[in-house]
């Protein structure tokens, strides 16, 4: 039984606990055995983001700490997962069991699939899907492959949620196109990365998508933001939730009574 | 150009005024991603694509690693040839060249086809200053010229302009037909006025897009063959060149032109790729070989590889910030992800904003034909900015706070704690006001009575 230390972004233990509680429930579906340390704060991302290293580095020493025992650590987020694997590098360097923590982080699709080796996920979800690819994930994680590059296309959060009963992931005009969020870049740059939230939401819009999805709940809180404000019926669901079986908050009209599968 | 603005902006002010005019700033979105969209088109038809950028990457950084012995192996070909090799370590001395080189010839009107390194050392208003007339014969480039603007993007130069608004240039300039916006008509009347002033120059300027240590040659590429009008017809060529335009071979130039265009336009290549190998019979050729600041960017490890770029573009095309905000907001020569690399290694102070005008998306990084490692570069400055003490007190203090905040676990879940049970009690003008840029066009989230680390305490005896 693989021994799980649950990673979770300081904002969704704070914010969006049903994330994390749906990330949980579904590493304990596949047979892990879970524990959520207590001590964890925040990976140290913000700091790190704005260049800010020496205050990111006793977060990520805190961190090491925390997690280091774990046969492996989880995390429902490509953007925390990737400040692990591939930033904390010039902060911890030659600390005594970074190499080791560094390879036993995963992000949770990659964890599903390339661990656990989940196929087809038990559970129904009959709606209209986007996948918003956040940038991390994609781009630094390779939870999937990005647009701009020539290579055999994957998508490893696609692949999960395409097994469930009823799902329809619709394509979106740019499949991988940034929200805009970039943390501190959501307020310093606040005009730019507002017109790039409206723009990545319109995307959903246009391909028909009741519920728009992602593997960041930053990238949904950013984009759940804008949606109130304008009071668009498009709604957020971070991907944990949707795999672990939850439905969409609000009622949603399905129109085909025979569901489609598309991939 | 950008010396000559007086007053100096930070990016987000500059985007949010592009952003204010929301069709206009949509259609630039959508013309710069017409673009990108071409690239993939263009890059997909080729199944070594990914093998190309590999070996671009490699020639390049090995270029770099030897790039004095290959200057002086593209020299003494060059000399061989014929050619005045020049070289200069500042756009001033670089511009004193150029001019000293006009005066022997007694020239007065120069023709000079697209080179970002001629508006890196501003040598337009330098030689006006001096008397000579300069005309940019690219078609994008002239018409920023004619407007009195820098050119917004490295390739398309004048891709911020909507065809009305050339329609109107040219009625003022050209005389052509008030209102008139044919693309066909308006191209025909710049062509008739270009010819005369091909016609009448004394001296051709041209940038290079390589120039090949091993032969002493070097290629420039166009769409519109102006490069070569302009220097067939004066007996005097100047080509300016950045020092990092080098490559080893001749047999390298296969690989970059076959990505070059692909990631510049989405053409499999530029119209014209000329070749030149010495002066024209009773002709001088010269060439500048400029430094401004490339050996310092050389010897820093972590930017080196900044000096790969071919300056194809591609990463202004594909960046969601730079075509929402427009070249002009970075106020550089070169804008978007490259310019806010190269830009602050520059002048840190005056550019700091820049590495912060970026979602680190990573977008850059991936279209890049030269595997520029974009977004960790911009990341790279952040750092750089912080240490030098230039970011601004009120990040730096914010990030101080949050560093103590987080470092205490009872903190931050007491703080959580606090703030789930205040934000939503408080009435609404408390919560979004000018102090809150969050708030501006988003909603908080809505906040839960429980924390996940309450409801795990809770679960945990299971």
């Amino acid at each position: 039984m693989p021994r799980v230390g649950l990673f979770i972004p300081c904002y969704v233990d704070q914010l969006y606990p049903q994330v994390a509680m749906a990330t949980l429930e579904l590493l304990e579906r596949y047979g892990c055995e879970v524990d959520f340390p207590a001590a964890q704060t925040c990976c140290g991302q913000p700091m790190a983001n704005t260049g800010c290293v020496t205050e990111a580095k006793p977060l990520a020493e805190k961190f090491l700490a925390i997690f280091k025992d774990y046969e492996y650590v989880v995390c429902p987020s490509g953007s925390c997962t990737a400040m692990v694997t591939h930033h904390y590098e010039e902060l911890l360097h030659g600390q005594p069991g970074f190499e080791e923590l560094r390879k036993k982080t995963f992000e949770l699709c990659e964890f599903l699939v390339d661990v656990l080796k989940v196929g087809k996920v038990e559970g129904r979800f009959p709606y209209k899907v986007g996948l918003h690819n956040s940038c991390h994930g994609l781009r630094e994680l390779r939870l999937g492959s990005s647009s701009e590059m020539m290579v055999e296309r994957f998508n490893k959060a696609g692949q999960l949620l395409s097994g469930l009963e009823g799902i329809e992931l619709v394509p979106l005009k740019r499949p991988d196109e940034c929200c805009g969020f970039g943390g501190t870049f959501a307020v310093a740059e606040e005009a730019v990365s507002c017109m790039m939230g409206l723009d990545r939401i319109h995307d959903h819009e246009q391909a028909g998508a009741d519920v728009m999805t992602a593997g960041d709940m930053s990238c949904l809180m950013h984009m759940y933001g804008l949606i109130t404000r304008q009071k668009k019926p498009l709604q957020v669901m971070h991907v944990a939730e949707i795999l672990a079986g939850r439905q969409p908050a609000k009622e949603i009209a399905t129109t085909q009574p025979t569901a489609v599968v598309s991939r | 150009m950008s010396d000559t603005l007086t007053v100096h902006h930070e990016h987000p002010e500059n985007a949010s005024e592009f952003v204010a005019n929301d069709s206009r700033a949509h259609w630039h979105d959508q013309s710069l991603w017409f673009v990108r969209s071409k690239r993939d088109k263009a890059a997909s038809t080729l199944p070594e694509w990914e093998e190309l950028r590999a070996r671009a990457s490699a020639i390049k950084q090995h270029a770099m690693s030897r790039l004095g012995d290959y200057l002086e192996e593209f020299e003494r070909n060059a000399q061989k040839r014929g050619v005045t090799v020049h070289w200069a370590r500042t756009p001033a001395e670089h511009n004193q060249i150029i001019l000293d080189i006009l005066e022997k010839h007694k020239a007065k009107k120069v023709v000079k086809s697209k080179s970002m390194l001629t508006e890196e050392c501003h040598l337009n208003p330098f030689l006006e200053r001096n008397g000579v007339e300069v005309v940019d014969t690219d078609l994008g480039e002239w018409i920023v010229q004619l407007l009195n603007q820098p050119p917004s993007h490295i390739v398309m130069p004048a891709i911020h302009i909507k065809r009305e608004e050339i329609g109107d240039l040219f009625h003022k300039h050209l005389g052509t037909d008030a209102g008139a916006t044919d693309p066909p008509y308006l191209v025909n009347a710049a062509r008739g006025e270009l010819r005369r002033k091909f016609l009448n120059a004394d001296v051709g300027i041209t940038g290079v897009n390589f120039a090949i240590a091993e032969t002493g040659g070097f290629v420039v590429c166009t769409n519109e063959g102006n490069a070569d009008l302009g220097v067939s017809l004066p007996k005097v060529h100047i080509a300016c060149m950045g020092i990092e335009k080098i490559i080893p071979r001749a047999a390298d130039l296969g690989v970059f032109l076959r990505l070059l265009a692909r990631s510049a336009t989405g053409q499999p290549i530029t119209t014209y790729s000329s070749h030149f190998h010495g002066p024209v019979e009773g002709g001088e050729m010269h060439i500048i070989l400029v430094d401004n600041g490339r050996s310092d960017i050389l010897g820093s490890p972590d930017f080196r590889r900044s000096l790969n770029c071919i300056r194809c573009g591609a990463c202004m095309n594909t960046c969601p910030v730079y075509r929402r905000s427009g070249g002009h907001s970075y106020e550089t020569t070169v804008p978007g992800p490259i310019g806010s690399i190269l830009a602050p290694s520059r002048d840190a102070k005056t550019h700091k904003s820049l590495p912060f005008a970026c979602s680190l998306c990573g977008s850059c990084s991936d279209v890049c034909p030269v595997k520029i490692d974009l977004h960790t570069q911009l990341l790279t400055w952040r750092k750089e900015i912080f240490i030098r003490g230039l970011l601004p007190w009120k990040k730096r203090i914010g990030m101080k706070f949050g560093r103590i905040l987080l470092g205490s676990t009872w903190m931050f879940a007491t703080a959580g704690r606090i703030g789930r049970w205040l934000v939503p009690k408080l009435p609404r003008f408390m919560v979004y006001n000018s102090l809150n840029p969050w708030g501006k066009q988003r909603e908080l989230p809505p906040m839960p009575k429980q924390s996940f680390r309450q409801l795990y305490q809770q679960r945990k005896p299971k």
